[in-house]
């Protein structure tokens, strides 16, 4: 009964670790270039939620779609000051670029909410399950994460299949030369993509700051780095690919920490990762590359 | 055009990011504004006293270090506020050998480097004394500094061995080891469990210093260690398969060396896991009810060993409790009991030595250390406290409980 309970909590986990990594997936996949900030951005979104939930006494729907409103105008912002001017230039300038702002969000944070830690009030109004007379409890905030995880993934699939601007999202993925060529608004597309991509870490933050309620300036950075190595575990670029690394990621996790020791946990999780980028380079579901000669 | 907005950016990403390191510098008190101006009030005995000799501006200089923003920042206000009552009640009554004292604090984030760059400001400030820093990591590094300079160095709460290694540091609080071992001889003395699970910090060294003498004295006191779980400064969010550990071995109290922060967590995710055993902390636990928004009925029930408790009917602590919150709006927590008892500990040892302002940091640091072994104070954390060479306290430890959302004293 204990190992079906360190499994759900390692979905649950996992969940949080997906919705964050199919933000940077999509963004790789789209724009090329890893969006160190995504995390923060999911920072930013967990403040908006406090503010106006724990503040202002708004009802959590609502301060949920504040949040979604102010992190997608926060990541069309960022990607028009920050990352378009630098749109021709090496990718190791628009790295360095999206760690200067990571640091910035965090320190406009600091700036506004302190750095003293905020107890967060669930969004979540789902009461928990008991099964087996409770020996199994599965919290709602668990339940939720799951959900909204195989909701996310499936529009999204769905958006990118079915509909015009999905289409033109895949054409830039696969030639930003040709696309524009082809008559593709390729400025456009991207910033849709980042509009898409912050209003997902919205919804991560306030999933996040749930399922694990203390919310400070640093709160994104830690969750961010693991989601990014799930999105890199389950193939950069591809949308199940994240949401498949992401639950693995947090049930080795929480089974090392259960089974093996909780100290080497992390040791552990990054370990596998080098054993599978060994056997398969891009990752579980990653594309073949063809290197053009 | 595009360039313009690039450079900017850059500009402000530099500025923001200078800001971090200098933060704790530039985040200047109120206090010393305060003891500056009572200063002049007993100028009169001030400079009757100094009048034979030729000093610069015949006031000792006492400067504080503590977290008063971030993670821990309940234990730095605390001691903030503690030493700054203690100051004002010496100069009130005419300082220490007639010299009034002034004060200033400094924030540390209980950052090791910015806890450096503290100490740094107050050094160019003139310090001449240190009740600091707040936190054990910091203060093992700001205490290798002072040991440089030669400056005397009481902390009021830097729990960890490594922190009074030096011969110029002393503490107010107990040691990790005696913490442990204490908690453990509560625990078995007065029967509270028998099977024990422990979540630790594997990451700090305070946690990890208390949770290996726990272990250790809990085999003598006939208690069964049923889960020993670690996290890590990387890891503190989810706590569900520690929890879950102690559960499964049948944990019926669950022992916390950890600071409140994770400790509100803990407990929060214990509730909803359905999981109710007893929980006992340290002092690290001390300030758990001041976290913003953090459900107070979850801590109901929690134990905690600490020295100092708001409610204890003695005058002295009655008294200390009046003046606190009068002046902070505040219940005063054991950080700043400690602080309060450091401050008028470097009174006690200053007369003892007959100190007087002029003498330099490293004169003044040998003449307190010497007396700081003879002296013996009735603080708030203790009476009849008194410290051995080694700069450790010797006193007797008290717990508490938290009931109805505020701490009550335990046999």
């Amino acid at each position: 009964m204990s190992f079906v309970s360190y499994l759900i909590n390692g979905i649950s986990l996992g969940s949080v670790y997906a919705i964050i990594a199919l933000g940077y997936t999509m963004v790789y996949g789209i724009a090329k270039m890893l969006n160190f900030a995504h995390g923060d951005v999911i920072m930013m979104g967990a403040y908006v939620i406090f503010l106006a939930v724990s503040t202002m006494g708004m009802s959590p729907l609502v301060g949920v779609l504040a949040a979604v409103v102010v992190c997608t105008l926060l990541g069309m912002t960022i990607e028009r000051v920050a990352y378009k001017p630098l749109r021709g230039a090496s990718p190791l300038a628009v790295l360095i670029t999206a760690i200067g702002v990571s640091y910035l969000l965090q320190n406009i944070a600091l700036l506004l909410f302190g750095a003293n830690t905020k107890a967060f009030t669930s969004v979540v109004g789902v009461p928990a399950l008991r099964l087996a007379e409770g020996q199994l409890v599965i919290s709602g905030e668990t339940m939720v994460t799951i959900v909204s995880c195989i909701v996310i993934m499936v529009g999204l699939t769905t958006f990118i299949k079915k509909t015009k601007a999905g289409q033109a999202m895949l054409a830039v993925s696969e030639d930003r030369g040709a696309a524009t060529l082809m008559g593709i608004n390729v400025n456009g597309t991207i910033a849709l993509t980042f509009a898409i991509g912050s209003a997902l870490a919205a919804i991560a933050g306030a999933l996040l700051c749930s399922a694990y309620p203390s919310l400070t300036p640093y709160t994104g950075a830690m969750p961010g780095i693991k989601a990014f190595v799930a999105a890199v575990f389950g193939g950069i670029g591809s949308i199940p690919g994240a949401m498949i690394g992401g639950i693995l990621l947090g049930v080795i996790e929480n089974l090392s920490k259960a089974y093996i020791s909780s100290q080497l946990s992390d040791a552990i999780v990054f370990s596998v990762l080098i054993v599978v980028l060994l056997v398969k380079p891009t990752g579980i579901l990653g594309k073949k590359i063809n290197e053009k000669v | 055009m595009k360039k313009t907005v690039s450079m900017v950016l850059a500009a402000a990403m530099l500025a923001s990011l200078t800001a971090c390191s200098g933060s704790s510098s530039t985040s200047t008190t109120a206090a010393d504004t305060t003891a500056a101006a009572e200063t002049t009030a007993a100028s009169a005995e001030t400079t009757a006293a100094a009048a034979g000799t030729e000093s610069k501006d015949g006031t000792f200089k006492i400067g504080a270090i503590g977290p008063s923003t971030g993670g821990a920042a309940v234990y730095g206000i605390a001691v903030k506020e503690g030493a700054e009552l203690a100051i004002q009640e010496i100069n009130a009554a005419g300082g220490i050998n007639g010299y009034q004292v002034e004060y200033n604090f400094q924030d540390d984030e209980n950052d090791v480097e910015k806890s450096i760059n503290a100490y740094n400001t107050l050094k160019d400030w003139g310090m001449q004394m240190l009740v600091g820093t707040t936190t054990s990591n910091p203060c093992i590094s700001v205490a290798a500094e002072s040991k440089n300079d030669n400056l005397f160095q009481i902390t009021p709460s830097g729990s960890a061995v490594e922190c009074v290694e030096n011969d110029n540091v002393f503490r107010v609080c107990f040691s990790d080891p005696d913490q442990g071992a204490a908690s453990a001889q509560y625990i078995g003395e007065h029967k509270l469990a028998s099977k024990i699970g422990i979540i630790y910090d594997s990451s700090s060294v305070y946690s990890t210093g208390i949770m290996d003498k726990f272990t250790a004295e809990a085999a003598n006191q006939g208690l069964e260690i049923v889960s020993s779980e670690a996290f890590t400064a990387e890891t503190n969010t989810d706590f569900t398969t520690q929890l879950q550990k102690a559960k499964d071995g049948g944990a019926e109290l669950v022992f916390l060396p950890i600071y409140y922060t994770e400790a509100s967590l803990i407990l929060k995710q214990a509730d909803q896991m359905g999981f109710k055993p007893a929980f006992f902390g340290c002092d690290g636990m001390d300030g758990i009810l001041q976290v913003e928004n953090f459900d107070t009925s979850l801590a109901e029930d929690l134990m905690l060993l600490t020295p100092f408790v708001a409610d204890a009917q003695d005058e002295l602590t009655q008294n200390f409790v009046k003046a606190y919150e009068a002046a902070y709006g505040s219940t005063p927590i054991q950080f700043a009991a400690d602080a309060y008892d450091g401050v008028y500990a470097i009174k006690a040892a200053a007369e003892d030595a007959n100190l007087t302002p002029d003498m330099s940091v490293s004169d003044l640091c040998e003449g307190l250390k010497a007396s700081m072994t003879k002296i013996k104070i009735d603080g708030l954390t203790g009476l009849d406290m008194t410290w051995n060479a080694a700069g450790e306290p010797e006193k007797a430890p008290k717990a508490m409980k938290i009931v109805d959302g505020v701490y009550t004293a335990m046999d």
